[in-house]
């Protein structure tokens, strides 16, 4: 059996699509680092609670920024794929 | 099943997707009840003009809060701005691509923030100040700090694009899904289409909508004020 090498690529792209989004996990422990401490603040000090959430929602998004690279990355395998003109 | 923006008129290089028609509806609606909302001002705000108020009151607030008493002459941008992202989120609600789901309205969007960046940074600590704010903490790192400046627009653009884009993909993916199986019990009737996207519609398209506004504008708001020189009062 032989594979063509269209399907070969849109494999491969999409197992790369599926790498790329392993970073996700690096985000995931970092906004729950961020939610965490949050909450221990709001804990220690509750009429502080508003500033907090506004801190910690500005460093969550900028803790987001290499996942949202990563996902970037998936979406153009995915639906731009730059590979499949090079054939 | 399509998820890109769909294309309503042009062709080759030059076309006009569907969330560009979106962003000059959402635009004429805001200068239209900015217009109507001012034509006959009161003292004692009535109708129309006391939700103005309101709005205009909670964007100076915020402002005020984020950037210095000040700076307040940005308010009138940020406040345009947030405005402008909120309901390009929100009419996602309605099945409609959002407008941030396209990476040339974000990246014009962070390109205004860029500039207003610079051109303030320069402006406030002029052109001296303004090489010596770059080439903190020491003239070896001016390259850096320059690639660091030019980084900022693409991961502002890619960040609203990124979240906005991946929960239209991921509401898409649902109602297909949705579909499919309802086709499968009911035939043509898609019965789950009715109530059973609801959480998920509500997390994606409202929440993470009012969200992503707020975070734009609000680093937009920090990055100006961070820029600028930081007066004694």
């Amino acid at each position: 059996m032989s594979i063509s090498p269209q399907a070969f690529v849109l494999g491969l792209s999409a197992i790369g699509a599926g790498i790329a989004m392993i970073s996700a996990i690096g985000i995931g422990i970092g906004q729950g680092f961020a939610a965490g401490k949050a909450v221990e603040g709001v804990a220690r000090q509750p009429e502080a609670s508003g500033d907090i959430l506004k801190t910690m929602l500005i460093g969550m998004a900028v803790t987001e920024t290499t996942g949202i690279f990563a996902f970037i990355v998936a979406i153009v395998l995915l639906f731009a794929n730059p590979f499949i003109n090079m054939l | 099943m399509e998820l890109g923006a769909r294309k309503i008129f042009g062709n080759g290089n030059f076309y006009i997707t569907e969330t560009v028609i979106w962003a000059w509806i959402i635009s004429a609606i805001m200068i239209v009840f900015a217009l109507i909302a001012t034509r006959k001002l009161k003292k004692v705000p009535k109708g129309i003009q006391a939700y103005a108020e309101l709005i205009v009151d909670f964007v100076y607030n915020l402002v005020g809060q984020t950037m210095g008493k000040q700076n307040l002459r940005f308010a009138p941008y940020i406040g345009t701005l947030f405005i402008f992202i909120l309901l390009g989120n929100l009419i996602a609600v309605f099945d409609i691509r959002p407008v941030p789901a396209n990476v040339n309205t974000t990246f014009a969007l962070a390109t205004i923030t860029f500039l207003l960046i610079h051109y303030n940074s320069i402006k406030s600590r002029k052109l001296r100040g303004y090489l010596k704010h770059m080439s903190e903490p020491n003239i070896i790192m001016l390259p850096i700090n320059i690639i660091g400046e030019l980084a900022f627009p693409v991961s502002l653009s890619f960040r609203l694009f990124g979240n906005i884009t991946g929960g239209a993909i991921i509401m898409t993916l649902l109602y297909a899904a949705l579909e499919k199986l309802s086709s499968l019990l009911t035939g043509k009737l898609p019965v789950f289409i009715i109530a059973l996207p609801l959480p998920i519609s509500f997390f994606f398209d409202i929440f993470e909508g009012i969200l992503q506004a707020y975070i734009f504008t609000m680093l937009t708001m920090v990055f100006i004020a961070n820029g600028m020189a930081q007066k004694e009062h």
